[in-house]
């Protein structure tokens, strides 16, 4: 077995264990090829992938566009504030446009929930979502599993907890989805306004207290407060949120225990975490970044193995 | 099926020494040379090669393996993804001497790959082509080795096969025909 189950990637919730497996081994391959002196190999010379982000990213972005890149493909670029969106133009009319000029695969980051699998049933191109709105962002979701692989040596049996909004994350479900079929437990963490109802029948373990949360976990996931999202008032204040949740170097240094701290980026220095903390021995953020890399040609490489010629 | 032994145990060991003396005629010490198996079956050639040659210059060379997955030119033309092995060249090849290493040299696409796979890890003096078993007369493309174990020929519907003691239980080379679409 060294083929997806899937042609699109829209969520984790389609992908098996072993699918995951196959990732993470040619994400190993990748991760050898970016740390190169010549960081590019030409697999993908004649596939063309638009990237197009109708909210806003740097990461995401970037990490897509060089993963594209790196595998020799033509890239297209497209973001929202730019286009002919604003004139008026369906999502499906403005991809069929692009798709028009001979694109053999689309990365999509949208703000409604299901904008990803919506265009695969409409669409001949391969999708890959990198973020529909609070459903998923299933790359985000690997190169996490991946990064703790590569930290801890194995995701299987580790204790993990999501630390912050976990209402508004599509980070938080993929990463759920993701630790669960590869072995690992996971816990959420946070205000109880933002959790969501019901989140324990996902089998995860809630908790609203940092402390004991981190007591319990291997890994710490932190994410941010996602005000764009937040259409009222979730708790009192931003302050009042860090004190209660920010993860600070004296907390870490109290609980005298070896725990992983991760951020899916972008950070709010002082508010889920402190600069300490986050640029301190026990932050593999940056690596995550690298990760991410490897992780988005390993994804681009097998999806684009399934184009028809 | 009759499969046709090319190579036997014994001769396989000779051919082995004779390429190391070849190696050795060109390269003497191996001060500036450098053995690259190419992945997955040309490592298992440079694996011998290395003990060989430990033996006779009482030195191992340095030694490689390259995988060309990621560099070949039938992505997309066959039913699955290649999945790569793993590239370990742990040490520079800018202004060396690199001998590519392989069992077979059959079309000539995975060494073109290969060469393009080498260049990614800097630029070398030089680049010669050993393999154990060419099968003349049957390139797709201009690339001849410098050194060969023993020259076959064979039709385009055969394919061949050489085994070794660690993964197959047995050292020896045979010939056979094609079953189905591989």
């Amino acid at each position: 077995m060294n083929n997806l189950s899937v042609s699109h990637l829209i969520g984790i919730k389609d992908l098996s264990r072993e699918d995951i497996e196959i990732i993470f081994k040619t994400a190993d391959s990748f991760k050898d090829v970016i740390n190169r002196p010549i960081k590019k190999v030409p697999s993908l010379r004649d596939i063309t992938i638009a990237n197009l982000f109708f909210e806003n990213s740097t990461r995401t972005r970037l990490s897509f566009e060089l993963a594209a890149k790196r595998l020799s493909a033509d890239v297209v670029n497209f973001s929202a504030s730019s286009s002919s969106l604003k004139k008026g133009e369906t999502l499906v009319d403005t991809v069929n446009n692009i798709l028009s000029m001979k694109v053999d695969m689309v990365v999509l980051r949208h703000e409604s929930p299901g904008s990803a699998l919506y265009l695969t049933k409409h669409i001949k191109a391969k999708v890959i979502n990198a973020g529909d709105g609070t459903h998923e962002h299933p790359t985000q979701a690997l190169l996490d599993a991946y990064s703790i692989k590569e930290k801890l040596g194995d995701v299987e049996g580790k204790k993990v907890v999501i630390i912050g909004d976990i209402l508004h994350s599509r980070v938080a479900l993929s990463n759920i989805y993701c630790l669960q079929k590869m072995g690992a437990e996971v816990m959420v963490c946070g205000p109880s306004a933002l959790i969501p109802k019901h989140i324990e029948k996902l089998n995860v373990k809630v908790s609203h207290n940092l402390r004991e949360a981190l007591m319990w976990c291997d890994v710490a996931n932190m994410l941010r407060i996602q005000l764009e999202r937040q259409d009222i008032q979730y708790f009192p204040s931003l302050r009042a949120y860090s004190m209660q949740f920010g993860l600070t170097k004296e907390i870490l240094d109290e609980l005298n225990k070896e725990i992983v701290v991760m951020h899916p980026g972008p950070i709010n220095r002082g508010v889920e975490i402190t600069s300490e903390v986050a640029d301190g021995p026990h932050s593999i953020i940056l690596d995550q970044v690298e990760n991410g890399v490897a992780i988005r040609m390993a994804v681009i490489y097998l999806l684009a193995s399934k184009i028809e010629r | 099926m009759d499969n046709q032994v090319i190579l036997t145990s014994n001769q396989l060991d000779l051919t082995i020494t004779r390429l190391c003396h070849e190696l050795i005629e060109q390269h003497s010490d191996f001060s500036n040379t450098v053995l690259i198996g190419m992945q997955p079956r040309g490592i298992h050639v440079v694996e011998r090669l290395r003990e060989r040659l430990g033996e006779i210059l009482s030195k191992k060379p340095l030694c490689g393996s390259l995988d060309i997955t990621f560099y070949r030119d039938d992505f997309r033309r066959r039913e699955k993804p290649l999945i790569p092995s793993v590239t370990n060249i742990d040490f520079s090849i800018e202004g060396k001497n690199v001998v590519l290493v392989d069992d077979v040299l059959f079309t000539g696409r995975t060494i073109r790959s290969g060469l393009d796979a080498l260049l990614a890890f800097g630029r070398p003096q030089k680049v010669e082509l050993m393999v154990l078993i060419d099968r003349r007369f049957q390139r797709d493309l201009p690339i001849q080795a410098d050194y060969i174990g023993k020259s076959v020929d064979s039709l385009h519907n055969e394919r061949v096969s050489v085994n070794w003691k660690e993964v197959d239980g047995e050292d020896k080379v045979v010939l056979y025909l094609k079953e189905g679409n591989e």
